[in-house]
């Protein structure tokens, strides 16, 4: 990879990584879904600064008023401004859309890569047992989970985290049975190079595009889980709130009030939509095999 | 391919153990009994209905009866609707679930594959681009959400199709299917427009448009069997993800099946209904998975290989 002689003969070199945002910066779809993440996540982060009123602050005499000056997004049943329970709301969902990911990132990522680098029996073993997850209905787990313990933010990020782990797995070994085959793994080898740096130079610098792609597409889902969860009044607990919960409560009142169901829900999808571009678009990006045309 | 079946089927009884297991085990380490939720009730009744349920002993014999109970296919007594068993409860909404999710899939593959294979004839240019923004927005609109809308629109402002209820008006069962289809709709056009790209490219489908076939004959006859494979391998998982969606669009339109039942377990910690309900799930996503790899085998000549050289 560190063949500056080389490349001053021909053309200037570009790394995957440059070559990806290249790419990247090609599709504009994806870009969009990257900036509204960007704008979304400083918005979730400054919320308790910039949110036009109180979370609980209610204008009783404000009561379920369509969007205005005053309340751009309009008021729910109790007058409490729509915008500013969006944002909170946001703040929940995003940060169980990250958290949980990040946890099924953990997971996935150190078993997949055991499981793929030590191979044999202990990876026939390993993948097994995720086999036998695969075949589990998990929506139906969380739900008991929830049921069982309580309704409780915690317990939802794990909860969801410990089902998305397994397609994380799944692709992390298959990059690393590969990998490790490969010839210039081979050539590291036998140029004497220890485990370690072979790991750390070659391996896992190969397997971060798929994770990178697989972690952008595994968010939206896991926030979706989250919204069909407090949907069902099964999630997220008041008086927290997450956009799920909103559309519920949204739903109870769209006849008279749309608003309050029309917003959060632009909310929610809107995210979820600039997650999936991101997402294959990375993919276009990342893939060695699209790349140089 | 008789001997691949029931290698599957095999392997399917563990996974079941370790399902009926879990489940129990984290339905009887819930804080509080079944019933103490309920007002007050006096220590002996208490003990009675204890007594009647066998919670009075210890649990791996409750474990071990269950299992036995399930074996023979008997999912016990519902500790919430006195009388009635799980699997009266379970038998009950079946029907309507199955039906539900029957439509669904329909209006799911109708359109899916329609727009899939449009948008695969010619990738890059509106006639792909189109459909497929449709099915992103189709992904991105989860049911929870598209529901309510539809609701609003085409039954409340409309007032062209009635809005809850199963089975009673005409025409209400056309929102239930629409909900819970349109986000299968969406995978599977993006499915079948990824597996028929792929086969377009080959050298199979070169030589039926050089034998002059209309392009009617090449899409139908020889592209649609292998580019939908995908398609199908899809299948499977998505019969599964239906119940799980089942849940919602139950809910939103009040309909009596299997999902609505299980939500309304859940809040009630009806335990024995949450059990059987979950057992009842597990062995139906496993078999539903199994068709469909069965499906695939069948329709991929160089998997049946395999399978036979196995």
């Amino acid at each position: 990879m560190d063949s500056n002689s080389l490349d001053t003969m021909a053309e200037k070199g570009t790394s995957l990584w440059e070559d990806a945002w290249i790419k990247l910066r090609k599709n504009r779809l994806a870009l969009m879904g990257l900036g509204l993440l960007i704008f979304l996540c400083l918005v979730s982060l400054l919320t308790p600064w910039i949110a036009p009123y109180g979370y609980e602050e209610q204008d009783l005499l404000m009561g379920a008023t369509p969007p205005s000056a005053e309340h751009w997004l309009g008021t729910d049943v109790f007058g409490r401004d729509m915008l500013t329970r969006i944002m909170w709301g946001g703040r929940v969902s995003l940060m169980v859309g990250f958290i949980a990911t990040a946890v099924a990132l953990a997971i996935g990522v150190i078993y997949g890569a055991v499981a793929g680098y030590v191979g044999g029996r202990v990876d026939a073993v390993m993948m097994r047992l995720v086999d036998i997850l695969y075949a589990l209905p998990f929506m139906i787990f969380i739900i008991l989970l929830m049921v069982v313990f309580g309704r409780n933010l915690l317990l939802l990020f794990f909860a969801i985290g410990a089902v998305e782990w397994l397609t994380m797995a799944r692709i992390v070994r298959g990059q690393v049975m590969s990998l490790r085959k490969q010839e210039f793994v081979e050539a590291a080898h036998s140029l004497g190079l220890s485990q370690w740096i072979i790991i750390r130079r070659h391996i896992i610098p190969n397997t971060l595009g798929p994770v990178i792609v697989y972690t952008t597409l595994t968010i939206p889902s896991v926030m979706l889980l989250e919204a069909f969860l407090s949907f069902l009044g099964l999630g997220i607990q008041p008086p927290q709130s997450s956009w799920g919960l909103l559309i519920n409560y949204g739903v109870e009142t769209m006849e008279e009030y749309p608003w309050l169901l029309i917003f959060p829900g632009i909310a929610l999808s809107l995210t979820l939509f600039a997650l999936n571009f991101l997402g294959d678009g990375l993919r276009d990006a990342l893939d060695p095999r699209t790349s140089k045309d | 391919m008789l001997r691949f079946a029931l290698g599957r089927l095999l392997q399917a009884i563990p996974v079941l153990l370790v399902v009926i297991t879990m489940t129990f085990l984290l339905v009887h380490s819930a804080p509080g009994g079944p019933f103490s939720a309920d007002k007050a009730v006096p220590a002996e009744v208490l003990e009675a209905l204890e007594a009647q349920y066998n919670l009075d002993q210890p649990l791996w014999q409750q474990y071990i009866s269950y299992l036995g109970d399930v074996v023979r296919g008997d999912m016990g007594p519902s500790f919430k609707y006195p009388g009635r068993s799980v699997n009266e409860l379970i038998l009950s909404g079946l029907g309507t679930t199955a039906e539900l999710g029957l439509y669904a899939m329909m209006v799911a593959v109708f359109i899916g594959v329609i727009a899939g294979v449009t948008a695969s004839m010619r990738p890059n240019t509106m006639q792909d681009y189109v459909p497929m923004t449709a099915a992103m927005i189709g992904i991105c609109m989860p049911s929870f959400l598209l529901g309510p809308l539809l609701v609003l629109v085409f039954g409340i402002h409309l007032e062209w199709l009635p809005v809850s209820g199963w089975n009673q008006i005409p025409g209400d069962k056309i929102l239930p299917a629409i909900t819970l289809g349109t986000g299968y709709a969406a995978y599977i056009a993006r499915l079948s427009r990824g597996g028929m790209l792929e086969v377009l490219s080959q050298d199979y489908i070169r030589t039926a448009r050089a034998k002059g076939l209309s392009e009617f004959l090449i899409i139908g006859k020889h592209a649609l069997r292998g580019g939908l494979i995908p398609v199908v391998a899809f299948l499977g998982p998505a019969f599964a993800g239906l119940l799980g969606g089942s849940f919602v669009v139950e809910t939103i339109y009040q309909i009596p099946g299997l999902g609505r039942f299980y939500v309304q377990a859940a809040f009630n910690r009806d335990y024995t209904m949450i059990l059987g309900t979950t057992v009842f799930f597990a062995t139906l996503i496993i078999v539903f998975n199994l068709l469909s790899d069965m499906l695939a085998v069948w329709l991929n000549p160089k998997l049946r290989q395999q399978v036979r050289g196995v």
